[in-house]
């Protein structure tokens, strides 16, 4: 059986997810992955519809 | 009434909305282009490969493995950030809400036929592909440049297949003449993914899908959570009878397997199942 933490205690590890999470994407943007993303998205991707 | 089928009209309406959201460029099925513009760098939170001429966004499990194997880096801050951050705000609610090949699964399983159970074992499989597939292959297997190839994507994705490579291929005779062994068993696996969700409900979410595996281990500390009342429960076991994930929302509301459908809630006769960002029922089963 689970032994859920309440909402509460469960506050403080959520909080610390969301800012690890915007610390990850603000530096990934920064140092320009979002660039590496829409090079490949905007091209066939060969791989992905199975040719590559 | 209205109250049991709040739940599952809401949550088709929504699935409806995001795949038209995650596929509104329907133009570009003719003559097999695809979308080019800006919004292409953002990742969807669902499984939609960007290689759809429809898709609007990225593939989010595609991107993850984009970057990881990429020249210039091995390891996708931006990509995790975004999956963190959709995984602590939803959890697998993306997968039961938002996800437009999840919706696509759920519309196989609607085909007549006899429907059967998963095997437990089947659904620790999603967690070796995503090791071994996204996370390990692009990295350790690189070419002289360094570069690193897709592998879930290459192999395994029949998103990728279903809506990138049929079209594609359709639209370019170029692309046809390059067709081998490697679409020859990217079709096979599409088609097992097909016979399998006929007869399994979400056969592919639970047992191959990468992402779906990432939510799942956020659904303990999702915002958006299940809880069960327990002054309320009356033990009847409704909810895991309707539960097509074979959850016991009782004994495990955190389950990584719940795509928080709402199923349990909609048919509980006491209302001690609820679903939200807020708690709404209180206690929480021990």
């Amino acid at each position: 059986m689970d032994n859920p933490m309440n909402n509460k205690g469960k506050l403080p590890i959520r909080a610390a997810c969301l800012l690890t999470a915007c610390a990850f994407i603000i530096y990934g943007f920064a140092r320009g992955e979002a660039g590496v993303v829409l090079n490949k998205a905007v091209n066939i991707c060969l791989e992905c519809i199975g040719l590559g | 009434m209205i109250a049991k089928i709040r739940y599952a009209v809401k949550r088709k309406l929504l699935q409806i909305i995001a795949f038209g959201c995650s596929n509104a460029h329907v133009l570009n099925f003719k003559g097999g282009k695809l979308y080019t513009g800006k919004w292409k760098q953002f990742c969807n939170p669902g499984l939609n490969c960007y290689s759809c001429p429809a898709a609007g966004f990225a593939c989010p499990i595609g991107a993850l493995q984009a970057v990881n194997g990429s020249m210039q880096f091995t390891f996708s801050f931006y990509v995790t950030g975004l999956l963190l951050a959709f995984g602590v705000l939803l959890g697998r609610a993306v997968c039961g809400w938002l996800c437009p090949f999840g919706l696509l699964q759920e519309l196989i399983h609607k085909i007549p036929s006899p429907k059967l159970h998963l095997k437990k074992g089947f659904l620790y499989l999603k967690y070796i592909i995503l090791v071994v597939f996204v996370l390990i292959l692009p990295v350790a297997v690189t070419d002289y440049m360094g570069m690193g190839k897709p592998a879930f994507c290459q192999y395994l994705c029949p998103a990728g297949t279903l809506e990138g490579g049929l079209f594609l291929l359709a639209a370019h005779e170029s692309l046809r003449k390059a067709v081998g062994a490697l679409f020859n068993l990217k079709m096979a696996i599409l088609l097992l993914t097909v016979v399998g969700c006929v007869f399994c409900y979400r056969f592919f979410c639970r047992t191959l899908c990468p992402l779906g595996a990432i939510y799942g281990l956020f659904n303990k500390i999702s915002l958006y959570h299940l809880e069960v009342d327990s002054h309320k429960c009356i033990g009847c076991g409704k909810c895991k009878e309707a539960c097509q994930m074979e959850v016991d929302p009782v004994k495990t509301p955190g389950s990584p397997e719940c795509i928080r459908c709402g199923a349990c809630a909609d048919i509980c006769p006491t209302g001690a199942v609820c679903l939200g960002f807020s708690t709404k029922c209180g206690k929480t089963l021990p």
